[in-house]
């Protein structure tokens, strides 16, 4: 407790410096952090750039299928400043994911959505779906031929639904056709979704708080020696993980802005000519290829919602005890076969959907099931994992290295 | 012996402390630096864009105007007021001694041409349009403009004579660019 007089009255009746003092700076972590826990903060100031970013451009865009074009036209040539700022904008857009999605997996390996964060981890599905929505909304509003043609293809998933379907596409048009209300709610719900995408995220924070952050051993905190307080220790190397991403953002913005985006988002919308070679934005592409792999409209559709629903299920899949794959022999080779499984997906999401694509595109898909529907519950239930540390300080003096190393061992006496 | 080496303590521990508090200002300083400039552009970004600048200048054709007549035109998203004067007019406007302004300023300075009076049509007091533009508008007690916000009263010149206005109704920058073309902007 501070000894200032007006901070403890204040503190008595709001106790904010307290929560500081108590949740963000002494708040205990784990002492054997590695930099893949850096992409949770990351991801969250990733977050607040897009909102910012987000509000001055929302300054300057006019949501009408006569002037948007044009007005994202005139933040590029016109608006001070406004280049840089949609390029934020544009660029963030893609490094959210990419941060996103290695804050998945970092999960996935390191097993941070086993008991008892389930919750947690759910949570953070939930912010995925967000996203995707929320980007794939923003992605129309410069309303260009993939804007206009994305939108179309997106919405007319729904129209998959039996009987109901066509109804509710012409409910989320608001028309007839992709037009100007399609536009104008678009805009509206783009608005609001980051909103969203915060309080869900307070939810997360509010989640990790109880049980702490898992660590790269995946035990618990057991004693003093195990952990340190967040700050310094985890500001400093959060900052510098920060710094590094900055570096590679501002590559990114300035040297190379258009790289991750389409050119054919650059021709003004036509209902009337549909580009010949349509894709999403990258990442997407690994959904976009399960949903193409199903030789059937509905099928497709759901296996593209399966492949984020089955995340839900994955703290019930995994029965095994332990956490972290650096001590499950079999889960580790499985883990970083599905790496490649996604990356082999996102590959072919963007290839056209013909001959061999076709073929890879379904035998990547049925692995990705598979990994989460079959091999993991076998592995865990098989699998003989090697002897885990017996405290987080103990896995560092002894070194991770050895302690497998000498489980090893036990394993074969 | 022992007391050298607690010097070194000593020593040590004041050079990790002042090594350490200049790390730490030497990253709050550029984290504010970095921060200050990056939020420049965004600030910025509210600042007329371009395409606002462009419209600056306004043209108008005065031919049509018959001694009397009155018109308004749109430049920079304001009105401005054009208004041919009769001699009479001119003579009033030029006969007003400067002790009698609240704003003083000659006829002469407010006019490039004098039968062409051209003022932005915005009362200084707090941005409404005075009346006087129309054959039927109250024109005050001056036979200028009348605001019929808070009353403040202009005269053929455009000075404010009465009522809470501070200054004269401005003159935007303008040129004739023939007899009868007006470039304002």
């Amino acid at each position: 407790m501070r000894k200032n007089a007006i901070v403890r009255w204040i503190d008595h009746r709001l106790p904010v410096v307290n929560f500081i003092e108590k949740d963000l700076i002494g708040y205990p972590e784990p002492k054997n952090l590695n930099y893949w826990w850096n992409f949770g903060s990351l991801a969250g100031i990733v977050l607040v750039v897009m909102i910012l970013s987000g509000l001055f451009l929302s300054m300057h865009y006019t949501a009408h299928i006569d002037h948007a074009f044009n007005s994202v036209e005139s933040i590029m040539r016109d608006v001070n400043g406004g280049w840089l700022i949609r390029y934020i904008h544009m660029n963030g857009a893609s490094l959210f994911f990419v941060v996103v999605y290695i804050h998945i997996f970092r999960g996935l390996y390191y097993g941070s959505y086993k008991s008892p964060r389930e919750l947690l981890w759910m949570l953070g599905v939930v912010i995925l779906l967000l996203m995707m929505a929320t980007a794939f909304m923003g992605y129309v509003l410069p309303w260009g031929q993939m804007s206009f043609w994305g939108a179309t293809v997106i919405t007319n998933l729904f129209s998959a639904i039996p009987v109901v379907g066509p109804d509710i596409v012409t409910w989320l048009w608001g028309g007839f056709a992709v037009g100007n209300p399609t536009l104008n709610r678009f805009f509206s719900l783009h608005f609001l979704l980051p909103f969203v995408i915060v309080a869900v995220v307070l939810l997360h924070i509010v989640a990790l708080r109880i049980h702490g952050s898992n660590n790269p051993v995946g035990i618990d905190i057991k004693n003093d020696s195990d952990f340190i307080p967040f700050h310094p220790y985890y500001t400093v190397k959060d900052l510098f993980g920060l710094g590094i991403f900055a570096m590679v953002f501002a590559g990114l913005v300035f040297f190379s802005p258009n790289l991750l985006g389409h050119p054919d988002n650059y021709i003004p919308a036509n209902p009337l000519a549909t580009p010949p070679h349509i894709v999403p934005e990258w990442y997407f592409l690994p959904f976009y290829a399960i949903l193409r792999s199903i030789p059937s409209k509905l099928g497709g559709v759901l296996a593209m919602g399966s492949a984020i629903f089955v995340l839900f299920l994955l703290p019930w899949l995994d029965r095994s005890k332990v956490r972290s794959a650096t001590f499950r022999p079999i889960t580790k080779i499985l883990f970083w076969l599905l790496v490649v499984d996604v990356l082999i997906l996102g590959y072919l999401g963007g290839k056209p959907p013909e001959g061999w694509y076709v073929i890879f595109g379904r035998i990547a898909t049925g692995w990705y099931f598979l990994h989460f529907l079959l091999f993991i519950p076998l592995a865990s239930w098989f699998e003989t994992p090697h002897a885990l540390p017996t405290s987080i300080n103990l896995s560092i003096k002894e070194g991770t290295a050895t302690a497998i190393a000498s489980a090893k061992k036990k394993g074969v006496r | 012996m022992a007391q050298r080496d607690q010097e070194i303590i000593d020593i040590k521990a004041d050079s990790t402390e002042s090594r350490r508090d200049f790390l730490l200002l030497a990253t709050t300083t550029i984290g504010a630096v970095g921060a200050a400039s990056l939020a420049w552009p965004f600030i910025n970004s509210m600042n007329p864009a371009a395409d606002v600048l462009a419209l600056a200048t306004t043209e108008v054709d005065l031919a049509p105007l018959k001694p009397g007549q009155a018109i308004t035109i749109v430049w920079r998203g304001s009105p401005v007021f054009v208004r041919y004067r009769t001699e009479a007019e001119i003579t009033a406007a030029s006969a007003v001694k400067m002790n009698e302004l609240p704003d003083p300023q000659t006829d002469e300075a407010r006019v490039k041409k004098s039968q062409f009076l051209v003022v932005v049509g915005i009362c200084t007091h707090l941005g409404c349009v005075p009346l006087g533009q129309r054959p039927n508008d109250p024109k005050g007690e001056y036979g200028g403009w009348f605001c019929p916000c808070h009353g403040s009263q202009y005269d053929t010149s455009g000075r404010i004579r009465r009522g809470p206005a501070p200054r004269n109704l401005d003159v935007p920058p303008y040129v004739f660019k023939s007899d009868t073309t007006l470039l304002i902007g």
